[in-house]
């Protein structure tokens, strides 16, 4: 009799638990969690684990790697082209960020004002974001291209060069054209979401401002700025990001020539993985981008944000 | 490597398919072909995209032909050649997608233990047919079993203008390096001037510059597999390479595979690397000038630098099958029936000989004599050596060419970025991360 009677007992005092569990709030809650945290678990932390683990390993296309620590990254710290490619995406980043966020700001600036055929406009500021990133890149590199550009040719017809300019030939020039098509590329975002935030400012604050007898450059200052801060840190946040991360507008213009001039981390990683077969070295060059992106997110949420920049005051 | 004639490669080819037979299979029998396809058979074909939409359309056909006559179903897909490694890789890593691909180089040497076993069919094509290009052979076998069967390679040859040859003082096409930097001077000084790309172009690129390389004896890794690419011979390459430079047309820098037909179907270019495109898209343009320009053209083979043999390196295309394929036997049934005779010679005969064959046999293809402009390409197999000279095939000398060492190491003397000895110890340092793994 014991023996049956135990199990049956045991077997109470588990529903029992279980029909409590369901009565919680707090169970209920974590459980309408489940499925969220699953899909962030394998959709997101798996992925950036598995690139963390290969970065660690000697891992070849179609092998088995073992691990061999930070050996990738004492490698790669003797590797010139690696420091090149630091090199060109901190360059790349920074200036296609800084012209990205004066034009985009300028841009929703003029957009926010009273303009006629306003939505018109709107649409063809949008423009260069809906061309696919491959077919805008294709057509920078027609617009570089050594023989044919078209640069070149209205330069020559006007009589001003005399012989074709060699945009993606020369290191320096390679630079500064891709980066000059990241910022056609990248407009749109900055401006169009500036855009966003400045139609969320109050007018009346405007309004007061002039009654106050305030300049357009110190509304600009100690109204327009601040209010837009948080959109601010949250776009540059997302500019720098898509900036340092590119891959398909340098692979389709120069695939990183002239000479790894305009190897980004990104496309070197590529170039060492798939096409070089180094799964592991390509894992860790892009793991080694990572304390960059990190810095530039802790810089907006942190800097950017700040309440104090926010209400116009320093620090 | 170029100086073996039709019957020393017969006798090669028998020798290493009674060799891979094994001890009491007669060569005789090594022709035989037992293969048995699974029943209700279906695979998934991935190869290069076209650049001849006629050389596409016969491929297709034959395929078609084949699954009437076995009742094997193929379903062909086709993508840029540079983006078939990356596919390549992907498939070979997850143990999923095509079951045979058509693909390039040493890739199949980057996952071998993936790869389907093709011995018996490279055994069969070999003793059926006479035997294979000892290059074509490195680049399907791997130690005593094949991992590939070479499809042959998108040949490259010197495309260059007749007339503006002949204005430069030339009648026939130079043979030697010293000849051909002569040609390229007297081309720049008429105006009319050579180029070969010296960006990141996998295929013309990485081509002429490990020509270059090789010509002089120079090379990346000796047959120890040791990086010796920092050498004299490599330094007098470099210094050729820099006077060759200063006559090519501006931009050569920024080169990828494509500007070279461009400018050369545009006028502006007299002298180039490529494939026989060129020439078939000018023939059959609707264009006249482009015309005219086919017409003024003719193609020559790589010359002979200073080593005194040819030293050409040319894209070869490649057949491997994965072990995660269900039907692995109508693989291998796939590709004996697209590499039998009578389909290649048919397939390479609407593809106007943009294939040169990895099997000496397969020479006598009319096709290659219908016009003495596609001749050079012919044996475009019999001029070359593998990418992995004089070392193995494998990851190192995929890495080595995937990452341009060679071509940056020449691009940046040329460019005058590096004296031509540092433009070499730093091609060996960047060498020799990949050969020490």
């Amino acid at each position: 009799m014991a023996v049956i009677a135990e199990p049956v007992a045991v077997q109470l005092k588990r529903s029992s638990l279980w029909s409590r569990a369901f009565e919680s709030r707090n169970f209920l809650g974590a459980m309408f969690m489940v499925p969220a945290i699953a899909i962030l678990i394998l959709f997101l932390a798996y992925p950036l684990a598995l690139g963390f683990w290969l970065g660690m390993t000697d891992t070849k296309i179609g092998g088995v790697g073992r691990f061999i620590g930070f050996q990738n990254f004492v490698s790669l710290s003797k590797d010139s082209v690696f420091w090149l490619s630091v090199f060109n995406t901190i360059f790349y980043t920074v200036f296609a960020s800084i012209v990205k966020f004066a034009i985009g700001l300028y841009l929703a600036l003029l957009l926010n004002e009273r303009l006629p055929f306003k939505s018109m406009v709107r649409a063809i500021v949008l423009l260069p974001f809906v061309v696919p990133t491959v077919l805008s890149a294709i057509a920078f590199w027609w617009i570089y291209d050594s023989q044919f550009s078209i640069i070149s040719w209205v330069l020559i017809k006007a009589g001003l060069i005399t012989s074709y300019i060699e945009f993606l030939g020369e290191p320096w020039n390679a630079r500064w054209s891709v980066v000059l098509a990241n910022i056609w590329r990248g407009v749109p975002f900055v401006a169009i979401t500036l855009l966003a935030g400045l139609q969320t400012i109050s007018p009346s604050l405007y309004e007061a401002a002039n009654l106050d007898g305030a300049t357009n450059l110190q509304r600009f200052r100690h109204i327009t700025l601040p209010m837009l801060s948080p959109i601010i840190a949250v776009v540059m946040t997302f500019s720098v990001l898509m900036t340092f991360t590119d891959f398909q507008l340098i692979y389709t213009i120069t695939r990183g020539g002239p000479i790894n001039a305009t190897h980004l981390m990104a496309t070197l990683s590529f170039q060492r993985a798939i096409t070089g077969g180094n799964l592991g070295e390509g894992a860790a060059i892009s793991n080694a981008m990572i304390p960059f992106l990190v810095a530039a997110i802790l810089l907006s949420f942190f800097g950017l944000q700040r309440s104090r920049w926010q209400q116009g005051g320093r620090d | 490597m170029s100086d073996f004639d039709r019957r020393s490669v017969l006798k090669a080819g028998l020798g290493g398919a009674a060799l891979l037979a094994g001890p009491g299979i007669v060569p005789v029998r090594a022709a035989e072909w037992t293969n048995t396809p699974e029943p209700n058979a279906s695979i998934r074909v991935l190869r290069w995209k076209q650049f001849i939409q006629a050389e596409f359309d016969k491929f297709a056909e034959q395929t078609k032909k084949f699954s009437e006559k076995t009742g094997i179903k193929v379903k062909l897909e086709a993508e840029s050649w540079e983006d078939i490694r990356p596919k390549a890789a992907v498939a070979a890593n997850v143990g999923a997608g095509p079951d045979l691909i058509i693909g390039t180089l040493d890739d199949p040497f980057k996952f071998p233990e993936k790869l389907i076993d093709v011995t018996d069919v490279a055994t069969y094509l070999g003793a059926q047919y006479g035997g294979w290009y000892p290059v074509a052979e490195r680049y399907g076998r791997k130690g005593d079993s094949w991992i590939a069967i070479p499809q042959g390679a998108t040949g490259g040859c010197l495309n260059y203008r007749i007339s503006h040859m002949k204005a430069a003082g030339f009648e026939q096409f130079p043979k030697d390096t010293d000849g051909f930097l002569k040609l390229c001077q007297a081309l720049k000084k008429n105006n009319t001037p050579a180029g070969f790309a010296l960006g990141h172009a996998t295929g013309d690129a990485n081509g002429w510059c490990q020509w270059a390389l090789w010509a002089f004896g120079g090379k990346v890794v000796n047959e120890k597999n040791e990086v010796v690419i920092d050498s004299p011979e490599t330094i007098a390459a470099i210094e050729y390479v820099k006077q060759l430079y200063a006559t090519f047309i501006p931009g050569v820098l920024s080169w990828n595979d494509s500007n070279n037909n461009k400018a050369f179907l545009n006028g502006e270019l007299s002298l180039t690397l490529n494939g026989i495109s060129i020439w078939t898209v000018g023939k059959t343009s609707p264009d006249p000038k482009q015309q005219e320009i086919a017409k003024d053209m003719d193609h020559a083979p790589m010359p002979i630098g200073p080593v005194g043999v040819a030293t050409e390196q040319q894209n070869v295309l490649v057949y491997y099958g994965y072990k995660h394929s269900k039907y692995p036997k109508a693989v291998k049934e796939y590709i004996k029936f697209m590499m039998d005779k009578e389909n290649y010679d048919a397939w390479e005969v609407a593809s106007n000989g943009y294939v040169s064959p990895p099997l000496p046999a397969y020479n006598n293809n009319p096709v290659w004599t219908s016009d003495p402009k596609i001749t050079p390409y012919r044996d475009c197999l019999k001029r070359c050596r593998d990418n992995g000279y004089a070392g193995d095939l494998g990851y190192a000398s995929a890495a080595v060419m995937g990452d341009f060492v060679v071509v940056d190491m020449f691009a940046e003397a040329a460019s005058g970025s590096a004296t031509p000895q540092e433009a070499a110890k730093r091609a060996a340092e960047r060498a020799k991360r990949y050969y020490q793994v």
